[in-house]
């Protein structure tokens, strides 16, 4: 270097062409190792949809199906606990269903195609735990004793009631998750598809 | 030595630095003469992370990264542990090494790190020293969390949704980010997998290299002591520290009794009590992972809680961002705000011998806030403990950020000219 401080920029120039070229390529390389990680065809043809009967159901039972890999809460509502959703009205932050967490169908006060059934994507909207149910009503079910029933997620305390609606100030940013879903006869329930996509 | 050992060594030294890499990491490395208890834990965390490794290459011959269930409906993954536990020859013993040894690389780590806060390791000329070990604490964390997904147990699962959950609350690409992790809508095979190959090849490797940097840099520079004082200022005619001693032997003899400590107490936990009372296997990860159902209560394993509890104590949205959000920024600061110490103390003096009051009590109420956190983010959530875990992580912040002028403020005592050895 001392000995020959001039430059030959043209080498210099063909140097820095040959780098940036190969950092192209060594970029473009990359690609299909980051593709990689994305959801495979596999991942994404999965999810068809799923048959439920719900003739066994009795009023206020739950019962849960699986679809895509996440549990689906069918609930027989009790006209009592349908009731209850008129005192809850003030306690939710999205009475009306206002985010877009429902079909067109399900934006209604029951957030159902039927009220009597309720069917909902059971995976809390905070940080997606699975929210345990918590029925009976009063102090009896360790909740308020106010409590007119509905779901409690056990890893951040949000509460939701017999509609999924969020209560107010939680960890919880909406309302829980309405599945497409239609009724194939009238006790059974194919969740995943309403034959409108 | 023989003649012709003595060859053999110098027809290798003229082709491989053996002899010269003995002596300059070794036999003529000189350490400190005056180093304390608190001076074993980097060389016992060498020593995990060779438990881990080898006993880690022992369970990958039995382990099976697979969600799908067997013939009796148990997922694969967690039936191929239990099928370790009671079926291959000393497996048991080799897993509870290996979860016991992950447990114990906390412990031991988090003492190493308080060595530093306590003499001032991280300051000048450390300082990469210390971001390298910052680096190797969030590689560790990486690690932890992904072979704790492995057993695909409940908390396992559970514990890996909610996570990688907060990934998504990242705006813009937080959604993208959280599926690229999963590999899938869910977490299910495609995540299990690709754990297990970051678990057992990617973060090993990039944890190997960052403690050989971390080991370089301290060796170039030298090792702090007990006392914060520079033991090359004072050197002999020959140009070794007055008060330096060669690592081997002097060194090497002392950790091996730390070491033979440290296994009295690890055989302890691995032969006596291997789940740590359910911290370091908890209950309901012995049940099968089961996407439809949490359990009851759901809880990190010990070592993140302090950092969980941060996670949760961010309750308020802020510039139109969700609270979720901010409590990952907030996770994330409170590790990488760690990588800043050496630039944050301001004080004229290395070590808590000669600081004065004000550094003494900010770094009691950080300890203190930081079991506390620890203690909060193994239980459920209250709005009192809520309370109490913001203000501690208040405090936790407020320990690092007002550093730069408590530290300053401090009224400290004159440093000695040598080290203190009695």
């Amino acid at each position: 270097m001392s000995v020959d401080q001039k430059m030959d920029s043209s080498r210099r120039t063909l140097l820095l062409a040959t780098s940036a070229a190969g950092g192209v390529a060594a970029v473009a390389t990359a690609v299909p190792f980051v593709a990689s990680l994305t959801p495979s065809e596999r991942a994404k043809a999965a999810g068809a949809p799923v048959e439920a009967d719900v003739s066994k159901l009795k009023p206020g039972e739950m019962m849960t199906v699986e679809w895509r890999g996440k549990p689906v809460w069918i609930l027989r509502r009790t006209p009592e606990m349908l009731a209850s959703l008129d005192k809850t009205d003030e306690k939710v932050s999205d009475p009306n269903s206002e985010e877009p967490q429902q079909p067109e169908y399900a934006k209604n006060k029951h957030r159902s195609i039927k009220p009597e059934y309720l069917v909902t994507v059971g995976i809390c909207t905070h940080l997606g735990c699975s929210p345990s149910e918590k029925f009976k009503v009063g102090a009896e079910g360790g909740m308020a004793a106010d409590w007119p029933g509905g779901f409690l997620c056990p890893c951040h305390g949000s509460l939701f009631d017999l509609a999924g609606r969020v209560y107010s100030s939680m960890p919880a940013p909406t309302n829980l998750e309405i599945p497409p879903h239609q009724y194939l006869a009238d006790t059974t329930i194919l969740v995943g598809d309403d034959g409108k996509a | 030595m023989t003649t012709k050992s003595q060859a053999v060594l110098n027809w290798i030294d003229e082709r491989f630095p053996l002899t010269s890499t003995w002596k300059a990491h070794l036999s003529e490395y000189y350490a400190p003469k005056n180093f304390n208890f608190w001076y074993f834990f980097g060389s016992l965390a060498l020593m995990v992370l060779v438990i881990q490794i080898v006993t880690g290459i022992f369970l990958v011959m039995h382990y099976k990264p697979d969600a799908s269930l067997n013939a009796s409906g148990v997922p694969v993954a967690f039936a191929s542990v239990e099928y370790i536990m009671r079926e291959v020859p000393g497996g048991w013993l080799i897993r509870y090494l290996h979860s016991t040894g992950a447990s114990a690389f906390f412990i031991v780590v988090y003492l190493h790190m308080f060595r530093g806060l306590l003499y001032g390791s991280y300051r000048k000329p450390r300082e990469l020293i210390w971001i390298f070990g910052t680096l190797i604490f969030l590689a560790l964390m990486a690690e932890a969390f992904m072979g704790y997904l492995l057993p695909w147990g409940q908390m396992s699962y559970w514990g890996a949704q909610v996570i990688v959950n907060l990934f998504s609350a990242i705006p813009i690409i937080g959604p993208d980010l959280s599926l690229v992790i999963r590999g899938d809508f869910v977490i299910g095979d495609a995540t299990l997998n690709r754990f297990f190959s970051f678990h057992v090849i990617a973060v090993p490797l990039v944890l190997i290299g960052l403690v050989l940097a971390h080991i370089v840099a301290l060796h170039e520079v030298g090792s702090n002591n007990p006392d914060g004082v520079e033991i090359k200022k004072k050197k002999d005619a020959t140009g070794k520290p007055l008060d330096g001693i060669p690592f081997h032997p002097y060194y090497t003899v002392k950790d091996i009794v730390g070491v033979v400590v440290f296994l009295f107490f690890f055989s302890a936990v691995v032969f006596f009590m291997p789940e740590g009372g359910g911290y370091f296997l908890e209950y309901n990860n012995f049940i099968p992972a089961d996407p439809l159902k949490t359990p009851p209560h759901i809880a990190p394993v010990w070592y993140f809680t302090p950092f969980y509890s941060i996670l949760r104590a961010v309750t308020y949205p802020l510039f139109g961002l969700d609270a979720k959000f901010w409590g990952v920024v907030a996770m994330g600061a409170s590790v990488v705000i760690i990588a800043f110490l050496p630039w944050l103390d301001r004080s004229p003096v290395k070590s808590i011998r000669y600081k004065g009051p004000i550094f003494k009590i900010a770094l009691a109420i950080f300890l203190v806030c930081f079991f506390i956190l620890g203690y909060l983010g193994v239980l459920a959530p209250t709005p009192g403990r809520t309370l109490v875990s913001q203000i501690c992580s208040v405090l936790y912040f407020a320990f690092f950020l007002l550093m730069p002028w408590y530290s300053k403020l401090d009224p400290c005592k004159p440093e000695p000219e040598r080290v203190n050895f009695k």
